[in-house]
């Protein structure tokens, strides 16, 4: 019988799952860094990647209209990512606290996070309508709008009403990781932390908050970088309308990949946007470090 | 658990007994689009007859909003099991032939064939003397009226310019019978495109020039902008319009919440439709209006060909298909929401019957059909086009700034 060291064990098993990685990930990846540096054509990529070295990124840089995205991208991902952490924390105190009902609350909460994103785009697309959306009647009804609104064809407002509509589909998610950590405190400290006197705020910052800043950071990453790849809410609610106004970096690199066919500078696009992704991801990872070395 | 197991017995043997049958039949898959023309319905109808005749195939179907059939056809080139058989837009065969995704079937088309049908619907499949399908919606868009709220404004008879349009419109805000006279699908969209042309061929204006440089941003190009504009900031036209498509407008029209709307064939019958149309019975159809001096009418080229990809399995029996599809029974049979492509179509009086209103304004309609750009990089001139037409729309910008910066994205496209 062959003995193998514990090493080759491990490796030897592990070699099945990183032969796949490699297959999915690593290989459509390198592809995808070679042909940014290509003129590559989606109609026949392997005829026409012609090499230009960086021209693509320098182009890119240039773009206005790219770095107009990257600027809506920005502004999408911050007004959702931070209303998402902060409903999703305060929901998570609520759902903590015993009351009647409060089972059904938590399974409610499920709901928005199961609903396929393009039918959340869809649902929001006819609560917004203009003519016969339920926010229109809505806001009339009870006297706080004198007309209709059309809350998708104003370019101040498109990106907002985008983000709300994304808002209600991801705070679940930092509830119920927020919940799930609120359960882990121990009711002793609540109750000794009461004892010596302190107030509600006292206590959330003293004892509640330290308990759960880790893994809301968790959810703060893992959101954000979903945000920062939103496109299927935009492609379904508004295509980048009106006026460009909630075109985000996704969209655009769609449009240059496979509305334009230029896949090669649709790589490069595509690269740009995983390189932000990237040190926003970093960021935040010292960020926790930081934090846990303090406390 | 003997229920389940019982359930799985049943899916087994099914799967046994079904899977044989299917062996022997060719899959054709094919793409069309959900939205105008021809409803999913009336298209299931064609091909289960096709199935019906040619027992040995099987038709699989998908049915994509407008928006989303050019990237469909893009993409599915690469793959292994791509489309056979695809729907296409008449702004698209310049770069399908540059970049091989059609079958040249111009040697399938005999003269016969070219005769008989509109000279409007071969512009739709030919580029470079060459045929990549066969037309099979022969379609452009028409000026939309209800009658009652004409006769209550006392206007006798519609518009025959855009000008007199405004005109009318105006009456029929001030006499209060309706807030918004005007709506039209001007969402970010090639939609808006679809208008802007109509208005650009109606006062005179061109796209490009015979040297493919960029002239829409002056003379009629820039008049259409500017009149879309007025006609927002007069109040005339339905603000919503800057995010509707299509059918948004054939609701807003079909709930009596316009007075005029311009609109692709399929609303005809549609808004004439109890079932779909609360202004049903009241419904009239004209050619798009003209220009003073300039032009009696003016009609965009909303034509769609069907054709064969080039990496299609089964060449002959797309053909086939196709053939059926737009054969001239069928089309006469579906002529309701479509017309047909066959120019003796319009004699027939199973066609007329019914909407002789609509074939009146089509004779003009579709005699002034006028064309998009004809070039590989149409898709994003288009889109350049079209944010500069929302930022003028939207009052951020002036048409003929907006329009400046989109010729210049166009004049650096090849």
């Amino acid at each position: 019988m062959v003995r193998f060291t514990k090493a080759t064990t491990a490796w030897l098993l592990l070699t099945p799952m990183m032969t796949i990685i490699i297959g999915v990930v690593g290989y459509p990846l390198i592809k995808t860094v070679y042909y940014s540096f290509t003129a590559a054509h989606l109609a026949s990529p392997a005829t026409t990647d012609r090499w230009v070295g960086f021209k693509n990124y320098i182009k890119a840089l240039g773009n206005s209209k790219f770095l107009d995205s990257i600027e809506n991208t920005a502004y999408f991902v911050s007004v959702s990512v931070s209303a998402e952490i902060i409903i999703g924390v305060l929901v998570a105190l609520l759902l903590n606290q015993a009351f009647k009902g409060r089972t059904l609350l938590r399974a409610l909460l499920i709901l928005p996070l199961a609903l396929p994103t393009v039918v959340n785009a869809m649902m929001w697309r006819l609560i917004y309508g203009p003519d016969f959306g339920a926010l229109n009647a809505l806001l009339t009804q009870v006297g706080l709008l004198a007309e209709y609104q059309s809350w998708l064809g104003d370019p101040d407002l498109a990106l907002w009403m985008v983000a709300i509509a994304d808002i209600w589909k991801n705070f679940p998610l930092v509830a119920l990781i927020t919940l799930a950590a609120l359960q882990t405190i121990s009711k002793d400290l609540i109750e000794a932390a009461t004892l010596d006197g302190a107030n509600t705020w006292q206590r959330f910052w003293t004892v509640v908050f330290p308990a759960i800043v880790a893994p809301v950071s968790v959810a703060l990453v893992l959101r954000t970088i979903e945000a920062f790849k939103v496109f299927d809410i935009i492609y379904v609610m508004t295509r980048g309308g009106p006026a460009n106004s909630t075109k985000t970096v996704s969209f655009h690199v769609y449009q240059e990949a496979f509305a334009y066919m230029r896949i090669g500078s649709g790589a490069s696009y595509a690269l740009i946007v995983v390189l932000i992704s990237a040190l926003l991801i970093a960021t935040y990872l010292w960020l926790i470090k930081k934090q846990g070395n303090t406390t | 658990m003997k229920k389940s197991k019982l359930l799985m017995a049943a899916a087994l043997g099914a799967l046994v007994t079904a899977s044989p049958a299917n062996a022997e039949k060719t899959q054709l898959s094919a793409l069309f689009m959900a939205q105008a023309a021809y409803s999913e319905q009336d298209i299931e109808n064609m091909t289960e007859a096709f199935e019906k005749a040619n027992p040995s195939v099987d038709v699989k179907m998908e049915f994509v909003p407008y928006e989303a059939l050019h990237d469909k056809i893009v993409l599915s080139h690469n793959a292994s099991e791509g489309y056979d058989v695809v729907l296409f837009d008449v702004i698209w065969p310049a770069e399908f032939a540059q970049y091989g995704l059609l079958t040249d079937v111009s040697d399938k088309i005999n003269s016969a064939t070219k005769e008989e049908i509109l000279e409007g619907a071969w512009t739709t499949v030919e580029y470079g003397g060459k045929y990549y399908g066969m037309p099979w919606i022969v379609d452009t868009k028409y000026l939309f009226y209800n009658e009652k709220m004409l006769k209550e404004a006392g206007i006798s008879k519609p518009p025959v310019t855009w000008s007199e349009l405004t005109t009318q419109a105006q009456l029929i805000k001030d006499k209060g019978i309706v807030d918004y006279p005007l709506v039209w699908s001007w969402s970010q969209s090639e939609a808006v495109i679809c208008d802007y042309a109509t208005f650009l061929s109606a006062m005179g204006g061109e796209f490009l020039d015979a040297d493919g440089k960029p002239v829409f941003q002056q003379g009629g190009g820039l008049k259409a902008l500017e009149y879309m504009v007025d006609s927002i900031k007069l109040g005339l036209t339905n603000p919503n319009s800057r995010e509707y498509s299509e059918e948004d407008v054939r609701r807003t029209f079909s709930s009596g919440q316009a007075a005029f709307a311009v609109n692709w064939t399929y609303m005809y019958n549609l808004a004439n439709d109890p079932k779909e149309s609360s202004v049903a019975g009241h419904v009239g159809i004209a050619p798009a209006p003209g220009a003073e001096g300039i032009s009696t009418a003016s009609a965009v080229n909303g034509s769609m060909g069907l054709g064969i990809t080039s990496k299609s399995k089964h060449k002959e029996l797309a053909w086939k298909y196709i053939q059926h599809l737009s054969s001239k029974p069928v089309q006469e049979d579906f002529a309701k929401l479509s017309l047909p492509v066959w120019k003796s179509s319009y004699e027939n009086p199973e066609v007329t019957k019914g909407q002789e209103e609509l074939l009146k304004a089509a004779k003009v309609g579709l005699a002034a059909m006028y064309p998009r750009p004809t070039k590989a990089s149409y898709q994003e001139m288009s889109s350049a086009l079209q944010v500069a037409i929302q930022e003028a729309l939207l009052g951020s910008k002036e048409p003929a700034e907006a329009l400046n910066e989109a010729a210049d994205v166009a004049a650096d496209l090849d």
